[in-house]
């Protein structure tokens, strides 16, 4: 397994800053929007920006939930992999909110499919936008696009990227690998 | 591990702690499903499911479709006193002509017992019992113990007493297969006409005194007398019925802990439980309704993603 690091501790603190500050470019105060991170690893790049935007920008009222997708996939019964759903927690309903979906790495854009689907059992948002930390660019299945992204790369399909956090692996780095 | 062992579900005997286990995680999920604004996901919208009661059935009917149709799947109903069952058509043949309609899903309640694990030798589909006569009712059994996994967490060393008809009750069986995989002491209390003798067999403990039963219980699990299933009197009245092993709020003011009381449904207020105890604090009973439907959501989801998807050729 070959290994190449595409972002570093220091890059990645860099673009969860500026990630925070086009968020708040748009919605200011947050008065009418949320965050919904995605399940399972949307989850760690939604609370470090909500920790941003709480310690540096003292938005404290912030509404931030988790989504799992599982049971809005297309590819149930279709895949050798079971699918085991994760917790999805949001005590809020999102009508006429603006929504902003969150996960690691946008590729195929499935996931976002479904997360669309999801996000209506909690109401009729005003809008819906998308964050991802990595675009894995010209992999996509379906007409979605990040409205804010951390980093574009350009990863060939047989390559994975893996987003590592701190809290979980122990430090914060972006890698690419390689089965060989 | 995360499929189930079977295709299908037969009873509790048949399945693994594990499967117990898989199932109540994917509960837990269905559960937050049915809480939402919108109860609905479309994860089974290309599975075609056939609930078929040859037996009466309110709940588990009710609670069967709805877990069907919140996962989107297409449902159809049939019911023994409206169907050619009467003409004299055999369960086999019934069946096929059903899964000839391209039918994924068998859900069957029938009178009698095995008629599920029969079916399922037999026909090309995937059954999930809803009672087969007095052998097994696998999801009220599920459903009991979720209630109770909710309520405790870990059930290793609890003492679950079941009361009343024993010798009649699918609930029953179910329940003490499923309680003792998951390490749960599991009693029984009733006339000992309606105590089946083998059960001994089981490693379940036998109480004929209702007051000495609940001194050693955590959770009592009351049963209806089965009348429609009796073919000759097994106790005197139901007057003393009730005056031995009815449970009421006196019985249970004499012990020094709270136990826990839960009832499969449908109560006879008055015989095997009083209006106060089923109301009371104590009682999970509407818990279990509302958890039978995330229960069996998590069946028919965990069964469906078996079903080999359509390919061409």
């Amino acid at each position: 397994m070959k290994e190449k690091k595409l972002l570093g501790s220091e890059e990645m603190q860099l673009i969860l800053q500026r990630l925070a500050s086009q968020l708040i470019e748009s919605h200011q105060q947050f008065e009418n929007a949320v965050l919904i991170g995605l399940q399972p690893r949307g989850i760690y790049l939604a609370n470090r920006l909500l920790q941003i935007l709480k310690s540096d920008y003292h938005l404290n009222e912030i509404k931030m939930g988790k989504l799992d997708i599982t049971f809005y996939r297309d590819d149930f019964r279709r895949s050798d992999k079971i699918l085991q759903a994760n917790q999805t927690d949001i005590k809020f309903v999102v009508e006429d909110k603006n929504v902003i979906l969150i996960d690691d790495v946008l590729y195929t854009g499935r996931s976002i499919r479904a997360a669309l689907t999801g996000i209506q059992s909690f109401g009729r948002p005003k809008n819906v936008e998308l964050l991802t930390l990595i675009d894995r660019r010209f992999s996509r299945h379906l007409p979605i696009q990040p409205d804010y992204k951390g980093k574009q790369v350009d990863v060939i399909n047989n390559q994975r990227v893996q987003v590592k956090w701190k809290e979980h692996h122990g430090k914060d780095a972006v890698y690419l690998s390689q089965s060989e | 591990m995360s499929e189930l062992t079977s295709n299908h579900l037969l009873g509790i005997k048949y399945i693994t702690t594990e499967d117990l286990n898989l199932i109540f995680e994917t509960a837990d999920n269905f559960k937050e499903v049915i809480n939402r604004p919108i109860k609905k996901v479309p994860s089974l919208r290309d599975i075609s499911i056939a609930n078929i009661f040859f037996e009466n059935s309110t709940r588990t009917k009710l609670s069967f479709e709805l877990a069907e149709k919140r996962l989107s799947a297409d449902v159809i109903n049939f019911s023994a006193a409206s169907s050619s069952v009467k003409k004299g058509e055999s369960l086999v043949d019934t069946v096929n002509n059903i899964l000839s309609m391209k039918v994924d899903m068998i859900v069957m309640r029938h009178p009698n017992p095995g008629a599920c694990v029969h079916l399922s030798n037999h026909v090309d589909a995937s059954i999930v019992n809803a009672g087969d006569g007095t052998h097994e009712h696998p999801t009220q059994a599920l459903l009991d113990i979720y209630s109770l996994r909710e309520k405790y967490g870990d059930l290793t060393g609890k003492n679950v007493l079941i009361v009343g008809d024993i010798k009649h009750s699918r609930v029953a069986l179910s329940n003490i297969f499923g309680l003792q995989k998951l390490g749960a002491n599991v009693g029984v209390c009733g006339p000992l006409t309606l105590i089946p003798k083998p059960i001994e067999e089981l490693g379940v403990k036998v109480f004929s005194d209702l007051d000495q039963a609940l001194a050693w219980c955590d959770i009592a699990n009351m049963l209806r007398i089965q009348r429609e299933r009796m073919d000759k009197s097994y106790f005197p009245s139901t007057r003393e019925y009730v005056k031995h092993f009815g449970l009421n709020q006196k019985r249970l003011d004499q012990l020094e802990k709270k136990v826990t009381i839960m009832h499969p449904g449908p109560i006879n207020r008055g015989v095997e439980i009083s209006s106060d105890v089923a109301d009371g604090n104590q009682s999970i009973i509407l818990n279990q309704v509302e958890n039978g439907v995330a229960v069996r959501m998590s069946v028919l989801y965990l069964l469906a993603s078996k079903i080999e998807h359509y390919e061409e050729n």
